[in-house]
């Protein structure tokens, strides 16, 4: 009788501790932010994002905040990355520091010469593969055009693999005014090639409407 | 080629063609007839026969369910009338061995008292002597003539002076013995009192064990009807089944809110613990564990109720030896003191987490109030207080969880005898209604072939007047020859 009641206990134990896991229901964010140009102007909005990203963000889930710029598939361009401790009390001393870094960040930012955005995305694509989260979000804080340095190859297909993509605060530029048909080109060209690659694409301009990053 | 374009033989005339084939399948049905409706008999009478056999079956098993039913009701009755008079009788024995074992040091006090009033009443009946014989000579002296004679005057005179000193004397004595018996009277009031005290608690005693004797009266006429089966028992114990069935699900369902406040108090310091990422399964660990700690609680509660034999889940805890109850009792209670205060200092914990948190959320929104917390211990004490009261009060569920569970069989019982009684009257109404459909079936079928039958009817006619022509034209040959 005892060994069978061992027994039980062990297998319990072993099945448990076999089904705990973190990754499994986790949800990985990366943030990139456009740093070229004009667009500069717009980090304050950048910063807020990534505050209610903090506040939203639970123990175990994983945030990583990337700039834009000249060349931007490289692990250089990770401004700040963290995993979030699965003690409250740890992931709230974590979420202080990365909130810190970020704030002073934006305030130093200097603007570069070219925009790499899918540069970005396939950064921030391997970033989430690697955290194994459940739930992968792509932020592109950016007017969405592309302005790459010579030489650079970038059209090329990206598999996205269920990331979903959300474009928050594309605004307009001087050109769409003239042409507003080339703005929704711009989107539309995104849309395709996140959704092309087995991604979801979601698009918000309204920075009110942060709540609904995550909802999905 | 589709079957429609076969159904048409001539493509020219549609009409014409269904006609045809409509002429072709009536006479087919007609000749098809007697066997169609001999199948049609045979067919639906057997479904509805089987569906009787079933309804029957079923109506069958509904009554031995019923049967099964009562004898459950009854013997839980009888066993909780049987629990019912072994109390009474037990209070009666506590009330019998308490007060009637101090009788006889009540009835010695009683019977020292009696004696001390009897003494004391004895004493007050001594009057004072009465006055001696001589007042007679005096009153013989009185009746003579005083004829001024000084000497008899003087003598009269002593005489008298003699007699009111004798007679102030005796008055004086007369009052004072009259107060010696007055305060003997006053030092028995007491006395009075206290045997009149001891009478009256004689007399509540009496009183207490005649309630007592009543209401086993009364169980043991309650336990007779159920012995008897009789259909009132059984009325009274289906209703009070009900009642508690109802009552002690209503009282789980509050404990069931105060499980959820609990847990609501625990999932969040649990994370600390355990970690706010972990799963199991589709669960958060933190969740499943401050649940698994409400359980914990629960069974605890339930053993402490069996040990302190206030339920009777548990037969095994119940038929423990008295010793080994009590330990369990303890290590049960012990188990149970420790777990309320680790809720206690979790539900701390949560005041700090929820603190943090929201400081965090402040100072990432730049509010200009981050930081500052609600400076107020009560919220915190509060919560403190629930998590060490919540177990114990959890703990007592066993009560309305024995209710419950005992008045279920009934409920479940009685639920599914009518879930049977249902299903056979379903089945009883399916077999009318074959039945009913066949005859239908068969009237349809005289319909369609309404024509040949009509002809039918036409031929057998004439064949019928033809027949009975030649009957009667016979014998006016026969007659004619």
């Amino acid at each position: 009788m005892k060994k069978i009641f061992t027994l039980v206990l062990l297998v319990a134990v072993t099945a448990l501790s076999g089904c705990s896991s973190t990754t499994g229901h986790a949800t990985g964010v990366y943030m990139l932010i456009d740093t070229s140009g004009t667009y500069t102007l717009e980090l304050k909005k950048a910063n807020s994002i990534v505050n209610y990203l903090l506040g939203t963000l639970q123990p175990g889930d994983s945030l990583a905040v990337a700039s834009i710029d000249s060349g931007s598939f490289t692990e250089k361009n990770i401004l700040q990355k963290a995993t979030f401790n699965t003690r409250p009390s740890v992931a709230n001393q974590q979420k202080r520091a990365f909130g810190k870094n970020i704030q002073e960040y934006i305030t130093n930012v200097k603007g570069s010469a070219h925009t790499d955005i899918t540069g970005g995305v396939l950064q921030g694509v391997e970033y989430l593969k690697e955290t194994g989260a459940a739930k992968k979000y792509i932020f592109i804080f950016s007017d969405l055009e592309e302005d790459l340095v010579k030489g650079q190859i970038r059209d090329f297909p990206i598999r996205f693999d269920g990331v979903k993509v959300v474009a928050l605060n594309v605004t307009k530029l001087r050109k769409d005014n003239i042409d507003p048909r080339d703005y929704e080109k711009r989107l539309v060209a995104w849309q395709k090639r996140v959704e092309s690659g087995n991604g979801h694409w979601k698009v918000i301009n309204d920075i009110e409407r942060v709540e609904e990053i995550l909802l999905d | 080629m589709s079957i429609q374009n076969l159904l048409i033989i001539w493509p020219s005339a549609p009409v014409l063609s269904i006609v045809v084939w409509a002429l072709g399948a009536a006479v087919v049905l007609y000749f098809g007839r007697t066997p169609a409706h001999q199948l049609i008999k045979t067919l639906t009478q057997a479904l509805g026969n089987a569906f009787k056999m079933g309804s029957r079956s079923v109506l069958r098993s509904s009554k031995k369910l019923a049967e099964r039913n009562k004898e459950v009701l009854l013997a839980s009755g009888a066993e909780a009338v049987e629990r019912s008079i072994e109390r009474e009788f037990h209070r009666v024995d506590t009330l019998v061995k308490k007060e009637l074992a101090g009788y006889p040091a009540m009835q010695k006090s009683l019977g020292d008292l009696i004696t001390k009033i009897d003494d004391d009443y004895s004493k007050c009946a001594e009057v004072p002597p009465t006055p001696t014989t001589w007042v007679n000579a005096v009153e013989a002296v009185a009746k003579l003539k005083n004829s001024g004679e000084s000497m008899v005057a003087k003598m009269l005179g002593d005489i008298k002076n003699t007699i009111n000193e004798q007679h102030k004397g005796a008055m004086d004595e007369y009052r004072k013995t009259s107060t010696e018996r007055h305060a003997v009277l006053n030092k028995m009031a007491p006395f009075w009192k206290k045997t009149a005290e001891a009478l009256e608690k004689v007399g509540k005693n009496i009183t207490g064990l005649h309630q007592h004797s009543s209401s086993i009266d009364k169980k043991m006429g309650e336990f007779e009807e159920i012995r008897a089966g009789s259909d009132k028992a059984v009325r009274i114990l289906t209703a009070s089944s009900l009642t508690q069935f109802f009552i002690a699900g209503l009282v789980l369902l509050v404990a069931i809110g105060g499980a959820a406040i609990n847990f609501n108090l625990i999932a969040l310091p649990m994370s600390e613990m355990v970690g706010g990422g972990n799963y199991i399964g589709p669960y958060k660990t933190s969740n499943v564990a401050a649940l698994v700690i409400i359980m914990v609680e629960g069974a605890m509660g339930l053993y402490l109720m069996e040990a302190l034999r206030i339920t009777g889940l548990f037969p095994v805890i119940g038929s423990m030896n008295d010793k080994m109850r009590t330990r369990m009792l303890w290590i049960t209670f012990g188990i149970l003191l420790i777990l309320a205060s680790v809720e206690a200092s979790l539900a701390f914990m949560r005041d700090q987490i929820a603190a943090d948190m929201q400081a965090l959320r402040q100072s990432l929104a730049a509010d200009p109030l981050a930081g500052q917390q609600v400076n107020s211990w009560i919220p915190t004490a509060g919560q403190m207080v629930m998590g060490f009261i919540l177990p114990f009060a959890l703990a007592f569920v066993a009560i309305p969880l024995e209710s419950f569970v005992h008045a279920s069989r009934t409920v479940l019982g009685i639920v599914a005898v009518a879930g049977l009684r249902t299903i056979a009257l379903g089945l009883r109404i399916s077999g009318g209604l074959v039945r009913s459909f066949g005859m239908l079936f068969i009237s349809v079928y005289d319909v369609l072939i309404s024509p040949a039958l009509w002809v039918e009817k036409l031929v057998v006619g004439r064949a019928h007047h033809d027949g009975a022509k030649s009957d009667i034209g016979e014998p006016t040959k026969e007659r004619a020859q």
